[in-house]
C-alpha cells in the first residue's frame, strides 16, 4: 500500500492486512446471516469495479456496457448450476423449459454439463464478448463519448436479447440458482453461502493484485499513455487497438468472474443485471472510491452499495436523491474521488484552509495554464 | 402496403427525430452529453398531463380542445428553464470534459426521476414558476431601472417575489386540481382531445391523427430550428461560439450568455418532444429511459453537429426498425431463401428489431466511423 502522502511503514501494512485477514474469516461467525449475504454480494461488485478502474481510470475509457459482461459470467455459472441439477426434471432439462413446451436442450446449454467447461466459460466467455466488440469499435478510432454511447446501446441489445428469448434462458424470469444442487448441498444454504463468501474474499484479494500487476510495467504506462495522448503513443509507434482490446477483455474476464459469484449469492440472475442504471452504478463506485488507484474501487463498490442497503432500509424516496446528489458532488468536487483525494494534497489542503497547518512556500508557479486551455478547446 | 410501412416508419421516425433534435443541438454544439435529456422530456410530458388537468377547471373548459397547443409552448418553458438552471449549476463547471457531464447529468436524471416520484405535482409546478420568475423577472425591467438601483437587490427582491408566488401558485393549483395534490409513482395517462382522437384516410391508408400531429410538431419544430440557427442574430452567434470559441470571445460575443441559451434551447426541445411522447402512452418517471438509448444512436449515425444527419438517421432507424420489426420485409418479398426468412422472422419483434438495427449501425460505423454527414477537418483527433 502507497500512499504518496502518507506512506504506511512495512510493520503497519503488515498489521492492516493481518486485520482484514482475521475480519474474513471471522466474518461468518460476527455478522448475522443476512448481512453476512450482503457483504459478500458486494464484495463480488468490487472484482466488476476493479474491471471498470482498469479500463476507465488507467486507460480512460469509459464503458456503460460492463453489465453485458457481468450478466453473461451470472448466466454461465446458472446454467451449469440448472443443468447439473436437472435430473429430476422431465427429459432430464431444467425445469423452466417445461413451461414452454421446449422438449430438447438448445445446443449451446450442452457443454455446460461439463464443470470444467463452466468454470472456463464463466471468465473466458465475458472476455471473448468483450474482446469482440471491443476490437470491432477500437479497430475504427471510436472513443472517448461514442465508446460511452456505442457499449450502453451494446448493453440495451443485449437486454432485449436476453429479456425476449423465454425459450432459451427462460427470458425476464431470469435463472434461479438458489434452490439448486452443487457437492449435494443446496446452492442457498448456509453452509455453502459461506464457502461462497470466503471464495469471493479471496478472489476479492487475488483479483486486486492481479489489476496492479497489470498496471505495473511497461503495459501500465502504455495503458496510462494512452489515456493521456493517444495519438502519441500511436506516433511512437504502439498499436493502441491491440492493448484497447486487451484491456477491456481483460476487464469483461473480471466481470463475468464478478457476475458469476455475484448470482450465486443473491440466487437469480436476470436481465436486470443488464439494465442501464446498474452499469452506471459501477462506474460511479470508482468514481467515488478514487479513479485509477484500484484500491478505490473496492472500497467504493462495497461501502456504497453498503450504504445503498442502509439508506434504502430506513428511508426508501431518498437513496435515488442522495445517489444523484453524490454523482454531482463527486463529479463537480471531487474529480480524484475519496481516496485520490486522500493520496494527493487534499488533507493538507484542508488543514491549510483551516488554518492547522502552514501554508508551504513554494516558487510562483509558472502560467501554463492558458496554453492547456487554448489546447483543450480545440 | 408499402406506402403504409413508409407511414409508420415516418412515425416511429419523427418521434425520434423530435427527441434526438435537442440533444443533437446540447452534444453537437458544446459536446455536452446530457444523460438528463431523457428525464427533461419527462418533465414535458408531465407538463401536458399538468396543463390537461387545468385545462378541465371551470374557468378554461370551453378552451379543452386547444390544450394539447398550449402545453407545447409550457413544456418548452418549463424542460428550458430546468435546463437553463442545471447549466447555471452543474454543466458550466464541467465544458471540455464530456465524460464528466455524462456523469453528473445521469446523477441529475435521477433526482429528476425521483423528484417526480416524491413531491406532488401542484407543488412542482409552483417550484418551476418561481423558477422561471425569479429567473426571467430580472432582465424584463429596462436598463435605466437597472441602473438606478443596485442590480443585486433588484435580483433578491424578484427572487422573493418568484418564491412568494410560486407557494401561492402552489397551493392554489394543489387546491383547486385534487389529482394533483398528492405525490404517486403511478403512471398517469394524457387523454388526446376529441378532434386528435380517430383515424384519418390518405390514398386508401388509414392514419391515426395522433401520429400525423406528432409528425406536424416535429415538422414545425425542425423548421423552427433551423430558422433560428441559420437566419437570426443570436443564432449566428451559436453557430460562431462553436466554430471559434476565443475568436468570438474576442469579438464581443457573449459566450456565457450563448451557453446558456444553447443549453435552453436544447432542454427546451426535449419538453416538445415529451408533449409528443405523452400522445403516445402513459407517462411516467421512466418514460425518458425508454428514449435516451435511441436519441444517441440518432446523434451518433447522423454525425455530430449537424442536423441534416440527424434526420436522415432518425428516419432511417424508424424505417428499418419497422422492416424489421413488424415483419414487413416478409410480406413485401414472400418468397425469399428459407435461411433468410428464418433469420428475418427471429428478429420480427420490436425488442429483437433493436438488436437488428444496432447490428447494422455498428457495421455501419466500421465504413463511416464519424457518421453518415462527418465534419471535415484534418486533425489527429477526431
Amino acid at each position: 500500500m502507497e500512499f504518496k502522502n502518507l506512506k504506511l511503514s512495512k510493520k503497519t501494512t503488515f498489521v492492516i492486512w493481518v486485520l482484514i485477514i482475521a475480519f474474513i474469516i471471522a466474518a461468518p461467525s460476527i455478522l448475522p446471516v443476512f448481512r453476512l449475504n450482503l457483504l459478500g454480494r458486494y464484495l463480488s461488485l468490487a472484482i466488476v469495479a476493479l474491471g471498470v478502474d482498469l479500463i476507465w481510470g488507467f486507460t480512460g475509457l469509459l464503458s456503460l456496457g460492463q453489465g453485458i459482461f457481468f450478466a453473461l459470467g451470472g448466466y454461465c455459472a446458472a446454467m451449469y448450476l440448472q443443468i447439473t441439477s436437472s435430473s429430476e426434471f422431465p427429459n432430464n432439462i431444467p425445469e423452466f423449459f417445461g413451461l414452454y413446451g421446449v422438449d430438447n436442450l438448445p445446443f449451446f446449454w450442452e457443454p455446460f454439463r461439463s464443470p470444467i467447461f463452466s468454470l472456463f466459460a464463466i471468465w473466458v466467455i465475458p472476455a471473448l464478448v468483450a474482446g469482440i466488440l471491443g476490437f470491432l469499435v477500437f479497430r475504427n478510432r471510436i472513443k472517448g463519448v461514442y465508446f460511452s454511447i456505442l457499449t450502453q446501446a451494446a448493453l440495451l441489445v443485449f437486454f432485449n436479447f436476453f429479456n425476449g428469448q423465454q425459450k432459451l434462458i427462460n427470458g425476464t424470469n431470469g435463472l434461479k440458482t438458489d434452490v439448486t444442487q452443487l457437492f449435494g448441498q443446496m446452492v442457498g444454504s448456509e453452509s455453502i453461502q459461506r464457502m461462497f463468501f470466503w471464495f469471493t474474499a479471496l478472489l476479492v484479494i487475488a483479483a486486486w493484485f492481479f489489476s496492479k500487476w497489470v498496471v505495473k510495467g511497461r503495459f501500465g504506462n502504455i495503458l496510462i499513455g494512452i489515456r493521456d495522448d493517444e495519438p502519441r503513443v500511436r506516433f511512437t509507434g504502439y498499436n493502441p487497438v491491440l492493448f484497447k482490446t486487451i484491456i477491456f477483455s481483460i476487464a469483461g474476464g473480471l466481470a463475468g468472474i464478478s457476475g458469476a459469484l455475484y448470482t450465486v449469492q443473491s440466487g437469480i440472475v436476470s436481465p436486470q443485471f443488464m439494465t442501464v442504471p446498474f452499469s452506471i452504478e459501477m462506474v460511479i463506485w470508482v468514481a467515488v472510491g478514487g479513479r485509477g488507484t484500484l484500491l478505490g474501487a473496492i472500497l467504493g463498490a462495497v461501502f456504497i452499495n453498503y450504504a445503498k442497503s442502509l439508506v434504502s432500509e430506513a428511508l426508501p424516496a431518498s437513496w435515488m436523491f442522495i445517489q444523484g446528489g453524490l454523482f454531482i458532488l463527486v463529479v463537480t468536487a471531487l474529480p480524484e474521488g475519496v481516496l485520490g483525494w486522500v493520496q494527493g494534497e487534499g488533507p493538507r489542503n484542508l488543514l491549510q484552509r483551516l488554518g492547522l497547518k502552514r501554508k508551504i512556500e513554494t516558487y510562483p508557479s509558472l502560467e501554463i495554464k492558458n496554453e492547456t486551455e487554448v489546447l483543450k478547446n480545440e | 402496403m408499402l406506402l403504409d410501412s413508409l407511414f409508420n416508419g415516418v412515425a416511429i421516425g419523427s418521434v425520434l427525430l423530435v427527441s434526438a433534435l435537442g440533444l443533437a443541438i446540447v452534444f453537437g454544439l458544446m459536446g455536452v452529453i446530457n444523460l438528463a435529456h431523457g428525464e427533461l422530456m419527462m418533465l414535458g410530458a408531465y407538463t401536458t398531463y399538468v396543463t390537461q388537468l387545468i385545462f378541465k377547471l371551470p374557468l378554461l373548459k370551453p378552451y379543452y380542445n386547444g390544450y394539447v397547443i398550449v402545453s407545447i409552448f409550457f413544456a418548452f418553458i418549463v424542460s428550458g428553464v430546468v435546463g437553463i438552471l442545471l447549466e447555471k449549476t452543474v454543466i458550466r463547471k464541467l465544458y471540455g470534459s464530456p465524460l464528466e457531464t455524462l456523469l453528473a447529468t445521469w446523477g441529475v436524471s435521477l433526482i429528476l426521476q425521483q423528484f417526480v416520484r416524491s413531491v406532488p405535482l401542484a407543488y412542482g409546478t409552483g417550484l418551476v414558476i418561481s423558477l422561471i420568475i425569479g429567473l426571467f423577472l430580472p432582465s424584463v425591467f429596462s436598463s435605466k431601472v437597472k441602473e438606478s438601483i443596485n442590480f443585486k437587490y433588484l435580483k433578491f427582491s424578484s427572487w422573493i417575489f418568484a418564491v412568494l408566488a410560486g407557494v401561492l401558485s402552489g397551493n392554489l393549483i394543489s387546491s383547486s386540481v385534487s389529482k394533483l395534490s398528492r405525490a404517486s409513482a403511478r403512471n398517469v395517462d394524457v387523454t388526446a382531445p376529441a378532434w386528435m382522437r380517430g383515424q384519418i384516410e390518405i390514398l386508401g391508408t388509414a392514419f391515426p391523427k395522433t401520429r400525423l400531429m406528432i409528425i406536424i410538431i416535429t415538422l414545425i419544430s425542425v423548421i423552427a430550428i433551423t430558422l433560428f440557427l441559420n437566419q437570426s442574430a443570436w443564432g449566428m452567434r451559436i453557430r460562431a461560439v462553436t466554430q471559434n470559441r476565443e475568436m468570438s470571445d474576442c469579438l464581443g460575443i457573449s459566450t456565457e450568455k450563448v451557453d446558456v441559451l444553447t443549453f435552453g434551447i436544447g432542454s427546451g426541445l426535449a419538453g416538445v418532444a415529451g408533449v409528443a411522447v405523452s400522445l403516445l402512452g402513459s407517462v411516467g418517471p421512466n418514460v425518458g429511459g425508454n428514449y435516451i438509448v435511441g436519441c444517441f444512436m440518432v446523434v451518433v449515425l447522423g454525425g455530430v453537429g449537424n442536423l441534416l444527419g440527424t434526420i436522415f438517421a432518425s428516419f432511417g432507424i424508424g424505417i428499418m426498425t419497422d422492416l424489421i420489426g413488424a415483419g414487413r420485409l416478409l410480406s413485401i418479398w414472400p418468397d425469399m431463401p428459407l435461411p433468410l426468412f428464418n433469420t428475418i422472422n427471429f428478429f420480427a419483434t420490436t425488442s429483437m428489431a433493436r438488436v437488428m438495427i444496432f447490428a447494422l449501425i455498428v457495421i455501419f460505423l466500421q465504413f463511416k466511423p464519424t457518421g453518415l454527414f462527418p465534419q471535415k477537418g484534418r486533425m489527429v483527433e477526431s
